[in-house]
């Protein structure tokens, strides 16, 4: 009976005995789990929306992510928030980072209704579908694919951006703030474009739906238009 | 007229003193130009240059003499003060804009007594009153490895330091009061170990720039005992006092495995300490972290004094409560108990109940990851809550986790939390 008694008293209490001591609560041993940092502003597994600020990570070439993680790292391209989440990393995490962002298959949601008129609208459009080759603009599509979701390795895709995000890349690039690797020709490209030419390019581009599925193309129908720095140089990285 | 009148008295010693600091100035401003170094030099062996860049990973010097995304050594990182913003310098062997002049003689003289080659007073952010204490032969190598370094051109950008801070005159004063030029000698009642940990704590890795506090004219205080970094934006504790980051009572292995891996379950390394294992402690030897977490054990007790316990605000707590569930629980634990291998306990934690909040109030705004090393490959990271939290809701997820479960520390204000965004 006394033993019973003290079972009871004890069962009743142990559990808050655990409890005070503080259980630790196990968490779940993978990337996903290591980079909650990431998806706190890029959105739940890195598929922000093409409302606000914030990149999609999700479905992008794993070789364009892990040049995007160098690029912050290195100082190519500016923001304080970024820089200091990656300055203690080896490049073998960044691009474990990147390969597993890269690697994510995720719906989109539909895009928000156009920020810009219809004759904005179909300036963009033709922007990006054709470019403007007398001003020496390559079209969007003859490097990021015809279905804009980018090229392996290392062209990102064009959808699921916001429109604020992509009109601050393209100035970015005009002003030099966003760097790629040398021969830099999306810094040709933004320069030789009007403010009115971002905006519309920007405006259709945030407007049109991610496809499903979202994969990048594996390759070009035809070779790029221009030179562009797709891999980093022999040098640099970490000493 | 009484020549010993008391006011004749006091001008005459004003005057000497006002004479003799003069003097003194006038001396440490007295140094003169090294020729420089011309011909070819002794190839230095392997082994020297190898110890050479074991010291320079031990000091850290990549991290202050390289830009970001620059050549490694090449200089351009600025170092923000109180004073200014003063530049690392170029350091690998061009003869325009590096040290490709520099004799071995001009090097030492550099490390040891804080002068440059050409006789101008250096900056005390480049850590000479510890590099003071390192050997001739500790020099040399040192010496042999930058020269060993690929040559950048990459012309020194100027400091940029207000008046008087930017004046010859202010740096022969701070030299005057704060710098001793010595080598490190052995304290024969101390183990080889121990001293081994000295000279590394005190001198190579200058933990002390850091981890001392600073008087307004840039002196440091007792050393070791914690400061605010130069820009006010970390709190480097004291390593002093356990209940900061003093570890007298842990054992050896443990400080070892922090300083190796960057993490420990329970403590981890953040800011600018993180950059610390990142570029150096990680890549030390066993022997070495040994000797330092000796010295570190065997370093005298000096609690830190604290003000007396002052509650927060009960609205501020109710609203930390709510921003803790939300964003915090889920990874930290309902109890602050933590992830074993993951995240960090809250509850007793160290960092949180530090008197200064500033690197709690950076960890929620700025969030971060350890630091990738071998022993820790793929460190688990803490998001940035600066586009996400208010100034409000930091102040009061801060006061909340630093007075649930326990822990005693004093409240965070929003004002707090301002000065450090």
């Amino acid at each position: 009976m006394f033993r019973c008694l003290l079972n009871l008293i004890l069962g009743a209490l142990l559990p808050t005995v655990a409890m005070a001591a503080g259980d630790p609560h196990r968490i779940p041993d993978n990337l996903a789990q290591r980079l909650q940092a990431c998806t706190v502003c890029h959105g739940q597994e890195g598929r922000a929306t093409n409302a606000g600020y914030f990149p999609r990570i999700a479905g992008k070439p794993a070789g364009y992510l892990y040049h995007q993680l160098l690029h912050f790292r290195d100082g190519r391209r500016n923001n304080a928030g970024m820089s200091f989440l990656l300055d203690h990393m080896s490049d073998a995490y960044l691009r474990d980072i990147a390969v597993h962002f890269a690697g994510l298959d995720l719906p989109y949601p539909p895009p928000l209704p156009p920020a810009a008129g219809p004759a904005d609208l179909a300036r963009g459009e033709q922007l990006v579908r054709q470019g403007d080759p007398a001003r020496g603009l390559p079209a969007c599509v003859a490097c990021h694919g015809a279905s804009m979701t980018g090229v392996t390795p290392a062209v990102p895709g064009l959808l699921g951006l916001p429109r604020d995000y992509l009109i601050g890349q393209l100035g970015a690039w005009q002003t030099g703030l966003r760097q790629a690797f040398a021969p830099d020709c999306m810094a040709r490209i933004a320069r030789a474009m009007a403010p009115q030419d971002i905006s519309a390019v920007a405006s259709w581009l945030a407007a049109q739906p991610v496809p499903v599925p979202a994969h990048p193309q594996a390759a070009l129908p035809a070779p790029m238009p221009m030179e562009c720095g797709l891999t980093p140089p022999a040098r640099g990285g970490r000493p | 007229m009484n020549i010993r009148h008391p006011l004749r008295v006091v001008a005459a010693v004003l005057a000497a003193a006002v004479l003799l600091l003069g003097v003194l100035i006038g001396m440490e401003l007295s140094a003169t130009a090294l020729p420089p170094q011309t011909g070819d030099l002794p190839t230095a062996d392997d082994a020297t240059v190898a110890r050479g860049a074991y010291l320079a990973r031990a000091g850290n010097c990549v991290a202050c003499h390289t830009a970001r995304g620059g050549e490694p050594y090449a200089g351009g990182h600025p170092i923000r003060t109180p004073y200014g913003t003063l530049v690392g310098g170029n350091l690998t062997p061009d003869r325009e804009t590096g040290l490709g002049n520099w004799s071995p003689q001009a090097f030492r003289r550099a490390l040891h007594e804080g002068i440059s080659r050409d006789g101008r007073l250096l900056y005390p952010a480049f850590p000479y009153a510890h590099t003071t204490r390192l050997s001739d032969a500790d020099a040399d190598a040192l010496y042999a490895y930058l020269r060993s370094v690929p040559a950048v051109a990459r012309a020194n950008e100027p400091h940029d330091l207000r008046f008087p801070y930017n004046t010859p005159v202010a740096l022969a004063l701070w030299r005057l009061l704060n710098f001793e030029p010595g080598r490190q000698t052995e304290d024969a009642t101390r183990s080889a170990e121990w001293n081994r940990g000295a000279y590394l704590t005190e001198g190579v890795a200058h933990c002390a720039a850091c981890h001392s506090p600073r008087d307004a004219l840039g002196g440091t205080g007792l050393a070791l005992a914690g400061g605010l970094m130069p820009d006010g934006r970390w709190y480097a504790p004291s390593l002093l006092d356990p209940a900061e980051a003093g570890v007298q009572d842990w054992p050896a292995s443990r400080i070892s495995a922090l300083l190796k891996n960057g993490s420990i379950d329970s403590a981890t390394v953040m800011g600018p300490m993180a950059e610390v294992v990142f570029h150096g402690t990680s890549h030390l030897n066993d022997a070495d972290l040994q000797a330092i977490a000796t010295y570190l054990r065997e370093l005298p007790v000096q609690p830190a004094r604290r003000p007396d316990f002052e509650h927060a605000d009960e609205g501020l707590m109710r609203l930390g409560g709510r921003v803790y569930e939300q964003h915090c629980a889920d990874c930290h634990g309902a109890q602050g108990q933590g992830a074993p291998g993951a995240y960090l306990p809250l509850a007793g934690n160290r960092a949180v109940l530090a008197e200064s909040a500033v690197n709690t109030i950076q960890a929620i705004l700025s969030g971060g990851f350890s630091p990738a090393t071998a022993g820790n490959p793929q460190p688990y990271g803490m998001p940035p809550f600066r586009t996400i939290l208010s100034d409000t809701e930091v102040a009061a997820v801060a006061s909340f986790i630093r007075q649930s479960w326990g822990n005693r520390a004093g409240p965070v204000s929003s004002l707090d939390v301002q000065r450090v965004r």
